[in-house]
């Protein structure tokens, strides 16, 4: 059985809050199971914020943020370098032999952390997510796709179409209907389809990137971790 | 809204077809009084509360509710609930944590006054300091009053208890209110699948003279009683209207646990019943006690669950067969008195396997690897601490 307790820091406008309801929504479009937690506090832009995600493919009865993790996603590298966390070190609750997925392009922990890592067998995964976002899709804002992508490139919970289908569902919603109104609104609302359809296509390639680079590099899980 | 037609109770509850929503707990209560045929809701929308009486007004604006107000305050709001049940009316009301507690005085006298109603309690930390976050203390307040005191596990139990709570609480033979609990944010604020009966079919309406004291009656207890109440006299028979009053209401909270058994599937639900360990959980800690369960297998060691519903009746003969033979009973709470411990403890003869906790409060979530702590002493295994904190 796979069983992932994640955490994912972040500071505020990366959209975690989004990349933890695309990451439980792709698993229930897998027919698997997730539930996810935000923490409620006064959330605002470059300020810390959390979001907890349980994924498995047995069902989840556990509630609550994720306190014992065995995957921490750092969405932003001063989560690290500036404390910008709502629990310090970014590895506090680390379970032995857990996943830490660090976006950033340089190594960023301190000799001393990366001892307490070793110690607890962590596997890191060092990714330049916003890098990759502004190179494919020409915005940071994507660096929570690039995130999801990898996450799921090393874990491969679901298929890639699943994650596919949540992205399309976060972007699009049901708000698209067919229109019996004016052919002026027709065409407003074509024009922010088609905007939207644009957006969706580039997420879509940080996503399939972030994917291979977690195959290219050999990062790809070949027994998840069990509890 | 649509037509909805009443069906018999026993249909609705055990037969009827369901059908699966991704709803939040507070929906769920909401969902459940939407089929409870409810003439009434009365709420003061005190903080911390939760989205249910926001929920209720909204299913009364569709036309579900005959009626639905804003009280002065608690107490007004938990007074007007009696009044509007001795009148006759089916009532609805939910509050959470100090709300609870200023209601208490009124809520504590439904049962003596014979009020068959459902409310929703929707926990929270009692102030002070203030705080909104999640804490299941409130419920030790409820346990002396006579009410039937149910606590749901997750959105399905909402669902569940609220709506069989109506049926329960109305059976001549009990007649009291029921207290439907739930862990505020963990349950209320968050989502989970819940099996639910058609929209378009609600319980009976209430029948209020299908009871051992019909409403508006004055010549019949329990008006009689306020009419020539025992504080009028300093007397035998005044003291003994009372005592068999008291005895009265606590024998019909122990007649609803032949409902609990037909409606709920009994007060407790046992994981593994030939478990070395056992944990006794309610409510959200009992889900988390079921994913300790979990993890003990995986690490091949034999731990049960037993969950338990109804906290009041309390399913003390219940407990005791299931403990018998267990080594260890570990008992995790969301709140720093525990409550819960207290009751299996006295429950229970050889009570010193107990171990009261782990217990958090103050909002904070119940980490299974806490309660794995516990399992881990009970078996005298020693682990090397690894996790950094």
């Amino acid at each position: 059985m796979k069983r992932y307790n994640i955490r994912i820091a972040g500071v505020g406008g990366q959209g975690v809050v989004t990349s933890a309801h695309i990451l439980g929504n792709a698993m229930s479009a897998a027919g698997k199971y997730a539930t996810l937690v935000p923490f409620f506090g006064s959330e605002k832009r470059m300020a810390p914020v959390e979001a907890y995600v349980r994924v498995s493919d047995q069902p989840i009865y556990e509630v609550g943020e994720v306190v014992y993790p065995n995957v921490i996603m750092i969405y932003h590298p001063q989560v690290i370098t500036h404390g910008k966390s709502y629990t310090m070190p970014f590895y506090s609750g680390l379970k032995e032999g857990g996943i830490v997925i660090i976006n950033t392009d340089v190594d960023i922990i301190p000799p001393e952390d990366w001892q307490v890592l070793r110690e607890l067998n962590t596997k890191v995964y060092m990714f330049p997510a916003t890098k990759l976002a502004l190179e494919l899709a020409g915005t940071e804002l994507a660096t929570n796709m690039a995130m999801i992508g990898l996450f799921f490139g090393i874990t491969r919970l679901v298929g890639f179409e699943h994650i596919e289908q949540a992205v399309r569902e976060r972007f699009l919603g049901n708000t698209f209907v067919a229109s019996g109104g004016t052919t002026a609104l027709d065409s407003a609302i074509e024009k922010k389809f088609k905007k939207k359809m644009e957006l969706l296509e580039k997420n879509m390639q940080v996503i399939r990137e972030a994917f291979k680079i977690a195959e290219e590099r050999g990062w790809v899980e070949e027994e998840a971790y069990t509890s | 809204m649509p037509e909805q037609r009443v069906v018999d109770a026993d249909y609705l509850l055990l037969e009827a077809p369901r059908e699966r929503k991704f709803i939040t707990g507070a929906q769920a209560m909401a969902e459940a009084v939407k089929r409870a045929n409810v003439d009434i809701a009365i709420a003061y929308p005190i903080t911390p509360q939760s989205e249910v009486m926001h929920l209720v007004g909204d299913i009364w604006a569709q036309g579900y509710l005959k009626d639905y107000y804003r009280a002065e305050e608690e107490y007004g709001a938990m007074s007007a609930i009696a009044g509007a049940v001795r009148g006759g009316a089916r009532a609805f009301s939910a509050t959470s944590g100090p709300g609870l507690l200023r209601g208490l005085e009124a809520i504590a006298s439904w049962p003596g006054h014979r009020i068959p109603a459902v409310l929703g309690v929707l926990t929270r930390v009692v102030n002070a300091p203030l705080s909104i976050q999640p804490d299941n203390v409130e419920i030790a307040y409820l346990l002396h009053c006579g009410m039937v005191v149910l606590h749901a596990e997750n959105q399905q139990d909402v669902f569940d208890f609220t709506l069989a709570g109506f049926v329960i609480s109305e059976k001549v033979d009990v007649y009291i209110p029921v207290a439907v609990c739930t862990e505020g944010f963990f349950v209320t604020h968050a989502k989970g699948y819940v099996s639910m009966t058609p929209e378009d079919m609600k319980l009976p309406p209430r029948d209020p003279y299908k009871a051992p004291v019909p409403p508006t009656d004055c010549e019949i207890p329990p008006a009689r009683i306020q009419r020539d109440a025992p504080v009028q006299k300093s007397n035998f028979m005044s003291y003994l209207i009372h005592a068999v009053w008291q005895q009265e209401v606590w024998s019909s909270n122990i007649r609803a646990m032949k409902y609990i058994y037909k409606y709920l599937g009994g007060p407790i639900e046992v994981v593994n019943p030939d478990a070395e360990v056992f944990i006794v959980a309610s409510g959200c800690a009992a889900a988390q006690g079921r994913e300790a369960v979990r993890y003990a297998q995986l690490e091949g060691l034999n731990v049960g669950l037993v969950k338990v519903k109804s906290i009041r009746p309390f399913p003390e003969k219940e407990i005791r067969e299931v403990l018998k033979k267990a080594k260890a009973v570990i008992v995790p709470e969301h709140n720093i008195v525990g409550w819960l411990a207290k009751e299996v403890k006295a429950a229970i003869p050889d009570n010193d396997k107990v171990i009261g906790g782990p217990r958090v409060y103050g909002g904070m979530t119940l980490p299974v690897e806490l309660i794995m702590e516990k399992v881990y002493s009970a078996l005298g295994i020693k682990k090397e601490k690894k996790v950094v904190v």
